[in-house]
């Protein structure tokens, strides 16, 4: 027997509301189904089933609010009843019921990635041509991204990886120095005994963060914009919508919000919706927002296509759907691949501020702190006010300070009052 | 109205393209200033194929004593034949109106000439019902085509009588007892395999050093072979420097090896290439940047003019109607922004004469002026049971493959029915198949595919039934 536990989306919450319960007593679960819906100010996330066996009882009733983290809302039977492990949970729960807490419908961190989200010893798509000539020049298939049918690596995706350097497998010879992370002096060269630490190898997507990452942060010359965004009539605005939208059984979150004040931002000022490119600036006619989601063992960052012309329900339901399959690795390349402009919320684990690294080729990226109540300056009086604050990191290739400060006020602009989304 | 695409010319390039648009859910209008279709509906590909199809038939009738049959006096009737082919024309060509009123494409019908405008040029036509209608849109493609190329310099003009390009030959009056067929490329050939099968005397001039002389060597050299065995003349590396009209007939001169020849017949066909129809619409004006008397286009068709895209024989060799339709459609894809795959197929070109040409990739000589590293196989068909089976045992297969990565470089075939297996070669190489992939495919037995396994085989020295 094991008791579920109200999960912790960050390590400051403290209470959530349980939204909703997937299953009912008498079901049979097994690792990974989803079992139930909490939610905070900012996210609404699912919890996964940890262990298989059958619910037993549920404790918390769905749309209970001020439920405290740590506290049983649900008790599963296991298989093998008493063989159900119980080591001490209370000590530990995120372990038992939430390992993937950081998974949550919008969590994140300032680093994505829209490169393909390879799993170490997944087959990887290629043409029998291209892993001849992957063999021959020995390049690591998992690092290349593919664009042929459905992601596979063509022979032209091999020549732009020797033209690049990129994909080069095992030895990082100096030449190659451009797109591998640099090779560092060794941890014993540095005074850390060998056997003091236990070394990951590094899978797929780990080398794609690194390349990628490491690439971005040294090649373009980016700068981040910072700005502070009052949200009550943000949250006022939401809760509304969600009381109308409850039928439907949608909820939209503030990130929800965010996403489409971007997008539309972003059409009042197109400049910011660019990608450098050799031949000229490549102006977006769409905003294809690429939100960013932390999945076990690294993120990837599906996109909002068009984001200016949903609803925030649609939103709300894209957002969850996609962060669902990029958390069970099953978003299609097609997916996570060429949007145009990046969203990352460190919001829920209370993070005041940060700013996140350019996601090629995209010109901008935004990242969004958490809500807090602060004290501002009102007309000289002093009152608190629910602040976001975010910031802009731009590549200075496409977007200058300028255009930078006007399409972060745009979007200030909405998202304190987001009645004028409407107009 | 304001379209998102409106196409010029409704040949298997625009027609296609129209097509693919509206799935892109673009508005679409499509202008053709004679029958939809194109040449190749009306005056190409389809037309001669019905005609070729009772040459083979004809021929075949000559020698049923092959297959233990016998039949006694075969025989034709040169206006049905020709009349069957129409008929062939006619009802392909209803079919692209059908498919345009099933796609919601607005045909109009009537001669473009394009003007400066705002997304992009503006399309001024002359309607064939009279009137000028002119039609905005945010994207145009070219797909004009081309016609045969003349000479005026030495005669080589179409009088619709005794000089023909392919349009006349299609539908000529009567039967020419003999012709002259200026150009052994494949229409050229194409036509002298169909007039020699129904007894007219025919002798074709070459300029180059072969026949077909864009296919592999060894296949042109085949092709000569089978040919001249059918009786067709030839006179390879030929200049024609006059063609004069007697009294009767036509006299072509030639020079061959330094010498000077007159051939006399009641007909000569003008087969030596094709131009672009790109003049007289308005290109000039616009500044499109034209390259050889064609429009310069990029991978995505498009060209220097906004909002003008161009594919297909106006655009540029091959001039080949499936290269029309991909480059049509690829475009169409493009400018609905829908996500393009990398892949870059070969262009495959047929000759449908008896015995069939076909081919796909580079030839040995390219691989050789290329400098590529390769290894060749080749399998005769003669060893082929069902080939044996159906007595077509003529010709071969032969496949290039790059050494060192086992790259499918090209595939070369002549004989019955190649024409028809060839796509096996096509999506082999576009899917980037290595040699490995074609040895270790199950080919059907008894079929005459399998010489592809075969010839595949030969070029590692594996082969098994020689």
């Amino acid at each position: 027997m094991t008791d579920i536990l109200m999960p912790a989306l960050s390590p400051t919450m403290e209470e959530g509301i349980l939204a909703k319960w997937h299953v009912k007593v008498g079901d049979t679960v097994s690792a990974g189904d989803v079992i139930a819906e909490i939610e905070t100010d900012k996210a609404t996330m699912e919890v996964e089933a940890v262990d298989e066996g059958t619910i037993e009882a549920i404790l918390i009733e769905a749309g209970t609010e001020g439920v405290k983290v740590n506290t049983p809302i649900a008790r599963l039977a296991g298989e093998g009843g008493s063989a159900a492990p119980a080591p001490q949970k209370v000590a530990e729960p995120a372990k038992t019921e939430a390992p993937k807490a950081e998974v949550a419908t919008v969590a994140a961190a300032p680093a994505p990635v829209s490169a393909p989200a390879v799993t170490s010893g997944a087959r990887v798509a290629a043409s029998p041509l291209a892993r001849r000539l992957a063999e021959i020049n020995k390049l690591d298939l998992k690092l290349l991204k593919g664009t042929g049918p459905h992601g596979r690596v063509i022979k032209r995706d091999i020549e732009e990886a020797l033209k690049s350097g990129a994909g080069k497998a095992g030895s990082a010879p100096a030449a190659a120095a451009s797109s591998e992370p640099r090779k560092a002096q060794s941890l014993e060269q540095l005074g850390i005994a060998p056997g003091s630490y236990d070394l990951v190898p590094l899978d797929g997507m780990r080398k794609v963060i690194a390349r990628r990452l490491t690439d971005s942060f040294r090649d373009i010359p980016h700068f981040p914009l910072t700005i502070d965004i009052e949200i009550d009539n943000l949250l006022a605005a939401r809760a509304k919508i969600n009381t109308a939208l409850e039928s439907q059984g949608v909820k939209v979150s503030v990130n929800d919000i965010v996403i489409k004040a971007v997008a539309l931002a972003l059409k009042q000022v197109p400049e910011a919706n660019a990608s450098f490119t050799p031949e000229g600036i490549a102006m977006h006619h769409n905003a294809d927002i690429a939100m960013a989601v932390a999945i076990d063992g690294g993120l990837i960052t599906p996109i909002i296509r068009k984001a200016e012309t949903k609803s925030l329900a649609q939103i709300a339901r894209e957002t969850k759907d996609l962060a669902g399959r990029a958390r069970d690795r099953k978003l299609k390349p097609e997916e996570f691949q060429g949007g145009t402009f990046s969203v990352s919320n460190l919001g829920m684990f209370g993070i005041k501020q940060f700013a996140s690294i350019i996601n090629e080729p995209q010109g901008c990226i935004l990242s969004v702190g958490a809500g807090e109540q602060r004290p501002v300056v009102k007309g000289g009086q002093l009152a608190v006010a629910t602040v976001m604050t975010v910031t802009l990191t731009c590549d200075h290739r496409v977007v200058d300070g300028s255009i930078g400060a006007k399409y972060i006020t745009a979007l200030k602009d909405l998202l304190q009052d987001p009645i004028k989304m409407l107009a | 109205m304001s379209y998102d695409l409106v196409v010029i010319g409704s040949g298997p390039g625009g027609y296609e393209g129209a097509i693919r648009a509206s799935q892109n859910g673009l508005k679409v209008a499509i202008v053709e200033r004679e029958a939809l279709g194109g040449i190749c509906l009306n005056w190409g590909c389809i037309p001669a194929k019905a005609l070729l199809k009772s040459a083979e038939v004809y021929d075949k009738l000559h020698h049923l004593e092959d297959y233990g049959l016998s039949a006694s006096n075969p025989g034709y009737d040169f206006e049905k034949v020709i009349q069957r082919s129409r008929g062939v024309t006619k009802t392909m060509s209803g079919g692209v109106a059908y498919l345009m009123k099933k796609n919601k494409i607005d045909v109009i019908e009537g001669s473009a000439v394009l003007e400066p405008g705002k997304d992009a040029p503006k399309v001024v036509v002359t309607l064939k019902a009279g009137g000028i209608q002119t039609v905005e849109a945010k994207n145009v493609m070219l797909a004009v085509g081309a016609r045969a190329r003349e000479i005026p310099a030495i005669g080589a003009v179409s009088d619709g009588e005794r000089i023909w390009t392919y349009r006349n030959a299609l539908a000529p009056k009567s039967q020419p007892k003999s012709l002259i067929i200026i150009g052994s490329g494949a229409i050229g050939i194409e036509f002298a395999s169909f007039y020699k099968a129904l007894g007219t005397e025919v002798t074709v001039v070459e300029a180059m050093d072969r026949i077909l002389p864009v296919e592999d060597h060894e296949v042109s050299a085949e092709a000569l072979k089978a040919f001249k065995k059918r009786g067709i003349n030839f006179r390879i590396s030929a200049k024609v420097t006059k063609i004069e009209k007697p009294a009767k007939g036509v006299a072509v001169h030639v020079e061959v090896a330094g010498k000077s020849e007159i051939l006399a017949a009641e007909g000569c066909i003008v087969a030596v290439g094709i131009v672009a129809n790109t003049d007289g619409i308005g290109l000039e004006k616009l500044g499109v940047e034209m390259d050889r008397g064609h429009v310069k286009n990029d991978s995505h068709g498009k060209t220097n003019v906004k909002g003008l895209y161009a594919i297909g024989d106006c655009a540029g060799p091959p001039w080949l109607a499936h290269k029309a339709s991909h480059e049509a459609v690829h475009a169409a894809d493009y400018m609905a922004g829908r996500k393009l795959s990398n892949l870059n197929p070969p262009i495959p070109g047929c000759t449908y004469a008896t015995p069939e040409v076909a081919s796909v990739g580079i030839t040995e000589q390219a691989a050789k002026e290329q400098k590529l590293d390769v290894k060749i196989g080749r399998f005769p068909f003669r060893a082929n049971g069902r080939a044996v089976a159906s007595s077509e045992t003529l010709g071969f297969v032969k496949v290039i493959f790059e050494k060192k990565t086992g790259a499918l470089l090209g595939a070369h075939m002549i004989g019955a029915n190649v024409t028809e297996m060839v796509q096996g070669f096509c999506l082999a190489i576009t899917m980037e198949a290595t040699e490995e992939d074609l040895q270790g495919t199950v080919f059907p037995h008894p079929t005459m595919s399998e010489a592809i396994l075969e010839a595949s085989l030969d070029a590692d020295g594996r082969v098994i039934n020689t």
